[in-house]
């Protein structure tokens, strides 16, 4: 059998475009038949052309969300989303995969909680398997204020319609046989439950929105680094690129990590720092915990993933940085965490470690807003918690672009919250986004 | 590993040390305006390339010190005291 590839020699036009045809069980089953040859490319390998009506700078999961739903739901198909290197390679593929929507905040409750309806079917929308385990995601507490703190917290959520449960000891035991609740510092009074929260295969985030929104017409041009954005007075008039000049009606900025770069060339600046966070995973064991699990004494949260690896995270390395890596002190002030938390893994070996860069903002909340340039609209800010908000910050930023007002969901991460003294401030900690 | 030469203390360790932000801004005037307050409080130059910030060390002379650190190498270029006008080597800021 004879199929023609769809190499990078050959020029498509929109008609011709790569179709990857529906993927199904009995598809899969049919080309194991015939040695998986009738695959084709997942997406359109695009170069730019000269003008689009949208042009999204940055091929992450926020950005590649973004111009599935502008194409989707909103109509808009004269898309391009740029990006300097290949798809997938920034936070989107460096995360420790968890989803959930456990917040304290109502407006952040509604928000992530929404960005979890959309991850629960968004396999059947996308027609990508991007392994949606909704596993639960478990919070443990050590003390009795803690314990206040969640109990109101699950109570907010619970008002909201939105699931919580509060669990004792011996069902975060049964739930968790590796936990030491009787740890002499830190002893586990119980935990705090959100049973639809879970884990997605971060990688295929990337992969099934990119050739979704292929699909639906976007331009997915990679290997194009933007150099600067050209303004007219305060319009944003398209980008420079290292492939050429492309003209835009609106410019969505979807850079996080390195937002304030393209801000400057945009001349303003954000409320925004940059600061690297680890993630590890440890030499697959069979399987040890069936939950996204959270420590309440120190920063650490682990879940185990598909392959029997134990994928696992804490704080930022504290200072600003741009270098994808960690420093030891972190590494080390994690495992201390994790051995406290479960003493039986000190004999796990870590596997891989790696660093992600993310724009930490001043209140630990993201943006997704309107910027002082005409037509230039910013996603960004979104500190370490942009992986479980793809599919509604999509949607929203998608809803800003699209109509020009903000999405009712997503009114109040604005960039004008700072100077009107309505910061979203989970924590309560103020403007330093070290300490977030 | 960052290795901080604390102008007190010599060398030490980064775990000794916590960091305290962008030490580049200076308080605006009790007669600035709204705009120039909430500037000062909220954004950041957030450059890639060296940085000016303060550094605590907690666990030495607990004196805060002045650091010009590059945010990509994390090489140290000078650590002073805090009123000292370090100077931040300018061509590889961030655009």
């Amino acid at each position: 059998m004879r199929r023609q590839r769809t190499g990078d020699r050959l020029i498509h036009t929109n008609a011709q475009r790569a179709a990857s045809g529906r993927y199904s069980a009995a598809r899969l089953f049919r080309e194991g038949l015939l040695g998986h040859r009738g695959w084709s490319r997942a997406w359109h390998k695009a170069s730019p052309r000269p003008r689009y009506q949208v042009v999204i700078v940055g091929a992450g999961g926020q950005g590649l969300a973004t111009a599935y739903y502008l194409a989707t739901e909103f109509g808009i198909r004269d898309v391009a989303v740029i990006e300097k290197g290949p798809i997938g390679l920034g936070n989107v593929g460096r995360n420790t995969t968890i989803i959930r929507s456990n917040y304290f905040r109502p407006e952040n409750v509604r928000f992530y909680d929404y960005s979890l309806q959309l991850w629960e079917g968004l396999e059947r929308t996308l027609n990508f398997n991007a392994m949606v385990s909704q596993r639960g995601t478990l919070n443990l507490f050590h003390t009795e204020s803690q314990r206040d703190l969640f109990t109101r917290r699950a109570n907010g959520m619970r008002l909201l319609s939105v699931d919580a449960l509060a669990l004792d000891r011996k069902e975060v035991k049964t739930l968790v046989p590796l936990v030491d609740l009787d740890n002499g510092r830190y002893p586990v009074l119980g935990g705090f439950l959100q049973p639809r929260g879970g884990t997605v295969r971060h990688d295929a985030v990337a992969w099934g929105y990119a050739r979704a929104a292929s699909a639906a017409g976007v331009d997915i041009i990679e290997h194009c680094e933007v150099t600067g954005i050209r303004r007219e007075g305060l319009v944003a008039r398209g980008v420079e690129t290292t492939r050429g000049f492309v003209a835009a009606d609106r410019v969505c900025l979807a850079v996080a990590g390195h937002s304030s770069q393209l801000a400057a060339m945009a001349g303003f600046r954000l409320p925004i720092e940059t600061h690297v966070l680890q993630a590890f995973v440890s030499e697959p064991v069979k399987p040890v915990l069936n939950v996204v699990l959270t420590y309440g004494a120190g920063h650490f949260y682990v879940s185990q993933s598909d392959k029997g690896g134990l994928v696992f995270g804490g704080g930022i390395d504290g200072y600003n940085s741009y270098g994808q890596r960690g420093t030891l002190p972190m590494a080390e002030d994690v495992a201390a965490a994790g051995l406290t938390l479960m003493p039986g893994l000190a004999r796990l070996r870590v596997l891989r470690q790696w660093g992600g860069v993310m724009d930490m903002s001043m209140d630990g909340s993201p943006i997704i807003s309107r910027t002082p340039l005409t037509g230039l609209i910013i996603n960004c800010g979104w500190c370490y918690g942009g992986f479980k908000a793809i599919p509604a910050g999509g949607m929203t930023t998608a809803h800003l672009i699209a109509r020009g007002d903000p999405h009712p969901l997503a009114a109040h991460l604005d960039l004008e919250r700072f100077e009107a003294g309505r910061t979203v401030d989970e924590r309560g900690l103020g403007p330093f986004p070290y300490a977030h | 590993m960052l290795r901080i030469e604390c102008p007190w203390c010599g060398v030490r360790d980064e775990t000794e040390f916590r960091y305290r932000g962008d030490a580049s801004r200076s308080p605006p005037a009790a007669t600035a305006s709204l705009a120039e307050f909430c500037a000062q409080t909220y954004t950041r130059e957030n450059p890639r390339g060296w940085h000016l910030e303060w550094w605590l060390h907690v666990g030495g002379c607990r004196k805060l010190l002045k650091v010009v650190r590059h945010t990509d190498t994390h090489e140290i270029h000078a650590v002073g005291h805090p009123h000292e006008a370090l100077a931040v080597p300018m061509e590889t800021r961030a655009p």
